[in-house]
């Protein structure tokens, strides 16, 4: 009964971890007032570079890298259309997402049968020993020991630092940040492009660890479960920790309910992910007080000094 | 000396009409350079893209069947955004209206009479609509945001699709393939031009456009619609109802994609398959947006889009490139799109020094 539990908490992790990355990514761009919805084709575009990458040279280390850059990429186009052309941002990021999800396929042609080895996790000494907890904690692949560093260094820059209050102070009224003289559309660059290096490493987790392989639109919807989350978490990283793992818990228990005998259709159990996001949207969203108070002021609304 | 993006002191209209145009333009260059980078004769990529599937009146009648939905859907979903509704989840309504009137035509399965069809289109639309209602309920009940769910729901009703088509209604005499059966004569669409698929929907279509012509021109809904989505604060002291706008905006979205739908699955398929759309509820997006939101430039747009659709497939055929291109040359031409939307608001100056000299003795 332990193995089963503890199986099920490790594929858990997994299965959180590129909502974790993607997540915390457009947390970040969010924080500074821009709204990219392109997450999902962000996440695509990560996932077929880094995975091109790594069975082009062998080494999953530089398909991470590049998924990163790839990402950033496809991010700063964004900021080129929203930022700097001020395009609108909904229709910006579909735009986004409609791109990835075709430039992607078309990337992948030539990696579809491909498979690339498993990353070996990584065994911390002494520690991996302990029973249950040191399976669960201490020997664990190295992207998920990422997701973890990520997450203790956003929550510590956003709430300990001067960048942290910056960016912030961007997000809640780019006018004051701008009087007091911080460069607002360079700011906003940077965030859209953070969140998209940290989409194109969720996509790297799914198509070089999780999987791992490239199938045409493997994301299935994570990139707008990630928005999503955003919400749920109500702008707060540690939430959002909590969130990505519900939702890969979900992922996972869709698999094992018919492992104890109820007899659902496997595509109806598939809907689950997506009624769970909406249902939790719905719970988070009713209090309209608690979005106001915590969504950053000015998230969608274009800047422009002349406007 | 600089360039400087400037605001305009009123919209420019000229630049609204002209910016698809500019994105059409840059959209065709960029597919230039990229044949040119794959080696290949940037004139043979042209013909095969956009001539070679519309020499003959069969390759005419396909460039409809493919714009059928996509103006119908535009239509629809350009009322939502007018007034800053995102439904986003056409294609889960597109697939829920195959669903609904598909179910009628498996139901009256080889039973003939007048009443199949109209009854299939009617639950279709109400397929469609049901599904944008619950996007439109959550938005104006709970304040829900409606571009998710309605995302959201796209997985949900593919996933339903699929179970069906694998299970409940699977095709008794089919090999365990999963698909419906072949719709009875009674249940399919009639076809408008001999020797070629167009079929009766081609009159929906335009007809939607006209209609939308008339609830955006002359109405007052429309109207207020409008207002709302140029400058919200002005129609909230207008008194204008957000909740109604947010319900039209949904339902006339999920209605056009609803009959889309069912159409589909009683035209050109003529069955339930687990796939009934290659993304047109996604395209349709982009159709609404190069159409300027307007019904007869969504139509233009409609045609174009569905062009591109044609010219992927006969790309395919005749240079072997993947169909896959589509998709890349959708996304960029609403890249381009949105880029050149900037000058409607905005134009370039040149910064020169002394009008630099000039704005510091301000």
């Amino acid at each position: 009964m332990t193995e089963t539990i503890v199986g099920i908490l490790l594929a858990t992790l997994g299965a959180g971890t590129p909502l974790v990355f993607a997540t915390l990514g457009e947390l970040i761009t969010e924080k500074s007032g821009v709204l990219n919805l392109g997450v999902e084709g962000m996440m695509l575009i990560g996932a077929v570079c880094g995975f091109a990458a790594a069975a082009e040279s062998g080494s999953l280390w530089f398909g991470v890298v590049i998924s990163m850059f790839a990402g950033g990429g496809m991010a700063l186009l964004f900021g080129i259309l929203t930022l700097t052309f001020q395009a609108n941002q909904v229709a910006a990021g579909l735009a986004l997402t409609i791109f990835g999800i075709g430039t992607s396929a078309y990337i992948g042609l030539d990696y579809t049968s491909v498979t690339l080895p498993n990353i070996d996790p990584i065994q911390l000494p002494f520690l991996s020993d302990i029973p249950v907890i040191g399976r669960l904690l201490f020997s664990l692949d190295p992207l998920i020991y990422l997701s973890f560093a990520m997450f203790g260094a956003i929550s510590w820059f956003l709430y300990r630092t001067k960048g942290g209050l910056v960016l912030r102070a961007v997000g809640e009224s780019p006018e004051s940040a701008v009087s007091l003289g911080h460069h607002v559309i360079a700011i906003r660059y940077l965030a859209v492009w953070f969140g998209g290096a940290m989409a194109g490493l969720g996509g790297a987790y799914l198509a070089l660890v999780y999987t791992p392989l490239w199938v045409e639109e493997m994301t299935a919807g994570r990139g707008w479960i990630a928005l999503a989350l955003v919400v749920f978490s109500t702008w707060r990283p540690s939430r959002v920790m909590v969130g990505a793992y519900l939702f890969g818990g979900v992922t996972i228990v869709q698999f094992h309910i018919q492992g104890f005998g109820v007899d659902i259709p496997s595509q109806l159990l598939s809907t689950l992910p997506y009624l769970a996001t909406i249902l939790v949207l719905v719970l988070i969203s009713r209090d309209i007080h608690t979005i106001r108070l915590n969504a950053p002021a000015s998230l969608g609304k274009p800047y422009h000094p002349d406007l | 000396m600089w360039l400087k993006i400037e605001a305009r002191p009123a919209p420019s209209v000229r630049m609204k009409y002209l910016s698809p145009l500019i994105a059409v333009a840059l959209t065709l260059m960029t597919g230039v350079i990229f044949s040119a980078f794959m080696s290949l004769n940037p004139l043979n990529t042209f013909h095969a893209f956009f001539i070679s599937p519309i020499d003959d009146w069969y390759g005419l009648g396909e460039l409809g069947v493919n714009a059928i939905p996509l103006v119908l859907i535009g239509t629809g979903l350009a009322i939502g955004f007018r007034s800053n509704v995102w439904n986003i989840g056409a294609e889960g309504q597109l697939a829920m209206g195959a669903i609904f009137g598909g179910g009628v035509a498996l139901y009256f399965y080889e039973q003939e009479g007048a009443y199949v069809l109209p009854l299939m289109f009617v639950m279709g639309a109400l397929g469609g609509m049901f599904w944008a209602s619950i996007p439109a309920f959550l938005r104006t009940r709970f304040n829900t945001n409606e571009i998710l769910v309605s995302l959201m729901l796209n997985y949900v009703a593919i996933l339903i699709l699929s179970y069906l088509v694998h299970d409940l209604w699977r095709d008794p005499d089919g090999f365990n393939f999963p698909e419906s059966r072949l719709f009875s004569e009674s249940s399919t669409l009639p076809i408008v031009l001999e020797g070629t698929r167009l079929h009766f929907g081609v009159v929906i279509a335009l007809g939607a456009v006209a209609l939308a012509w008339v609830f955006v021109r002359k109405s007052f809904l429309g109207y207020q619609m409008q207002v709302a989505g140029m400058a919200n604060a002005a129609a909230l002291y207008a008194g204008f109802k957000r909740k109604r706008m947010v319900w039209v905006g949904l339902l006339s979205g999920g209605l056009a994609a609803g009959v889309a739908g069912l159409m589909e699955v009683a035209g050109p398929i003529g069955q339930l398959l687990p796939s009934v759309s290659p993304g047109y509820g996604y395209a349709a997006i982009i159709v609404a947006f190069v159409g300027r939101l307007h019904p007869f430039g969504i139509l233009l747009a409609g045609l174009l889009m569905s062009l591109l659709y044609l010219g992927g497939e006969s790309a395919q055929m005749d240079l072997g490139l993947p169909s896959a291109v589509t998709g890349v040359f959708q996304g960029m031409l609403l890249f381009y799109l949105l880029a050149a939307d900037l000058f409607i608001n905005f134009r370039m100056r040149r910064d020169t020094a002394g009008s630099r000299v000039a704005g510091a003795g301000l």
